[in-house]
């Protein structure tokens, strides 16, 4: 009776899938006709000599590595770029990952103004568009007197504060020369690393705000430390969202980064659209590779509750 | 002698270390509290500085520009700046533009991006792993990887230059990518609704199925209804990313004249009408444009922000 049943229609398994199916359907047209088609064609573009010819298409003359040669043996700035943009997002993630942490576990306390401060700490996400940030970025040189800004005197009579002074006393100090780099530059990247850590700041609050208070409680009442509960409560429930957080840092350095910018212009300046698929597709897999690796570390520590 | 010991006696009592517990506790609390609100200070600073300078400057006039002397204050405070920007961003219509556009999308950003979550977070079928990877992978992916042949493609859409989705003045090929799923962020918005509906108990939906609704029913009637902390972000999100873009309006609607654009351009369009390149007066004119551009997105912000952030909070983003 029961097989008969199933023999007529579908059976749940087989309407299961139909429905699933059904609803993802729109976006696998997306995915196959504009994702997956067009980084084939990027693929494919970065071995050929590309030229447009309008009302026709495209024509692609097989060069086999040229565009590749070219781009790390012949052009002027690529290969620097592209290594100094990797190096710059290995620097800033980390700094960008455990602020935003640190800003959202004091978010999440409860204080005076809480509300206002959160909305001022989503205002970078809201001013994001290129020609915002990039005014700001200007106006904050001005502010802070950066090289575009005022003159150091004036600086100096502005606002009271004397940056070489600082670094001076710190090479007085005998603190290597790398080490007072590496802090001048993070303070001088302050500005972006805030800028950047917006939507990474909130993804962190509401991972906070999804532990079970109760936890807490229990940890309490056992006699744990604040300390131990960062450790074995926050940390935790807090560590699948790292990753999800390093990626998103990632795409985000990534998009912003000079090598983007240098592929864009070598298809629109120089219409060197090979070169350009090249390009924008050895990065991609570089900062990929980066990505892969750094996740797979992180997951390993990352605790799942289910 | 009797002293002594009365003291070390008071010193043991409880009222004595019940006192000392609240006090060190206060203390601490209060150190901690100071420390905190100069750290959350400085950070708030940081944040809006660029803000302060940029509101500053737009109402200076050009001879406060000029004078050393004027910080932050202007001495001769004038809309000049906010008056040009506004006339040469043709500031209404960029804003009513704007807004059409963000709202349409952000809609078929959320209608799209919930069925097709929905069908991730709910139904068996072979393969839903691997291709939920491949959402997963859409959005690791930059954009600026494929931009260019998708671009070509646009242009030659089906291998023919006069079916092209790239018209100058209409959204026809970011419409399409919004409405297969693969729009600006479209990946992270299909893994905040699979999330989500994860989280919604299955008994709700099984209860439906029994009394003989179908599955597009019960997505229609009984998830949706449930998702609003999910659509309010979503929504959200689509419109500020569709507002604040400029990459995929400048690639694939090349004359569009939305808001952001007009704000890249409008220093150039100043000096190219008085016929002079004054880089001074052309940042002047931005800084006007920027108040003007970040104005409508701020109102709408300041009302939505309860929403934004406790949507967020329970979205479901946080797995």
């Amino acid at each position: 009776m029961n097989t008969k049943r199933k023999r007529k229609g579908l059976s749940l398994r087989g309407r299961q899938m139909f429905s699933g199916y059904m609803f993802i359907f729109p976006w696998l047209i997306g995915i196959t006709f504009f994702f997956l088609w067009n980084i084939f064609q990027a693929f494919r573009h970065s071995f050929n000599h590309v030229e447009l010819i309008s009302g026709v298409g495209t024509i692609l003359t097989p060069v086999g590595l040229d565009n590749f040669y070219y781009i790390f043996r012949e052009h002027a700035t690529f290969g620097r770029e592209m290594f100094e943009s990797v190096f710059q997002m290995v620097v800033n993630v980390p700094l960008i990952i455990f602020f935003s942490l640190f800003m959202a576990i004091i978010l999440n306390r409860k204080f005076i103004g809480r509300g206002f401060v959160r909305a001022i700490f989503f205002l970078p996400v809201i001013m994001g568009s290129a020609a915002i940030a990039n005014t700001l970025e200007m106006v904050m040189n001005m502010m802070m007197g950066g090289i575009t800004g005022v003159s150091p005197e004036a600086m100096r009579a502005a606002t009271g504060f004397n940056a070489a002074a600082i670094i001076g006393m710190l090479e007085m100090f005998e603190i290597p020369p790398q080490v007072v780099d590496f802090l001048v530059e993070t303070i001088a990247n302050l500005h972006e690393v805030i800028r950047a850590a917006g939507v990474q700041i909130l993804i962190f609050l509401a991972a906070l705000q999804s532990i079970p208070p109760s936890m807490y409680e229990v940890a309490q009442i056992e006699g744990a430390t604040s300390y131990e509960i960062f450790w074995k409560i926050t940390m935790p429930m807090v560590s699948p969202l790292i990753v999800t957080n390093v990626v998103y840092t990632v795409v985000d350095t990534y998009a912003n980064s000079e090598v983007v910018t240098t592929a864009h212009d070598t298809f629109f300046s120089l219409q060197n659209f090979g070169a350009s698929a090249a390009m924008s597709l050895s990065t991609a897999i570089l900062v990929c590779l980066v990505l892969f690796s750094v996740c797979w570390v992180i997951s390993r520590k990352v605790f799942y509750y289910d | 002698m009797t002293k002594i010991v009365d003291m070390k006696k008071w010193m043991d009592s409880p009222t004595f270390k019940n006192t000392r517990q609240k006090w060190t506790g206060k203390t601490r609390d209060f150190i901690l509290g100071i420390g905190i609100a100069i750290i959350v200070s400085g950070v708030c600073y940081i944040i809006l500085a660029p803000v302060i300078g940029i509101v500053s400057r737009a109402f200076m006039s050009p001879e406060d520009i000029g004078n050393p002397l004027v910080f932050l204050f202007p001495q001769n405070p004038s809309l000049y700046n906010i008056a040009n920007a506004f006339r040469f961003m043709n500031y209404w219509d960029a804003l009513l533009r704007t807004m059409i556009f963000s709202i349409s999308l952000a809609l078929v950003h959320v209608v799209i991006t919930s069925f097709v979550g929905y069908g991730f977070a709910r139904f068996k079928f072979p393969g839903s792993g691997l291709l939920f990877g491949l959402v997963v992978v859409s959005i690791i992916v930059p954009v600026q990887t494929y931009m260019i042949p998708m671009q070509i493609n646009f242009r030659f859409f089906l291998g023919n230059e006069s079916w092209s989705l790239l018209d100058p003045t209409w959204p026809w090929a970011i419409l399409a990518l919004t409405l297969t799923g693969v729009g600006i962020r479209s990946g992270l918005y299909i893994f905040i609704f699979r999330q989500f509906f994860r989280g919604i108990p299955k008994e709700i939906e099984e209860a439906a199925f029994i009394d003989g609704t179908g599955p597009l029913g019960t997505y229609l009637r009984i998830m949706m209804p449930n998702a609003v902390p999910a659509v309010v972000t979503v929504f959200l999100f689509a419109f500020v990313w569709h507002y604040n873009d400029t990459y995929y309006a400048g690639m694939l609607m090349t004359g569009n004249t939305l808001m952001a654009s007009r704000l890249n351009a409008v220093g150039w369009t100043y000096s190219d009408f008085h016929d002079m390149r004054n880089p001074v007066m052309m940042q002047m004119i931005t800084f006007g444009g920027v108040l003007l551009a970040i104005a409508p997105i701020m109102i709408i912000y300041l009302f939505l922000q309860r929403y934004f952030v406790e949507g967020l909070e329970r979205s479901g983003i946080v797995g």
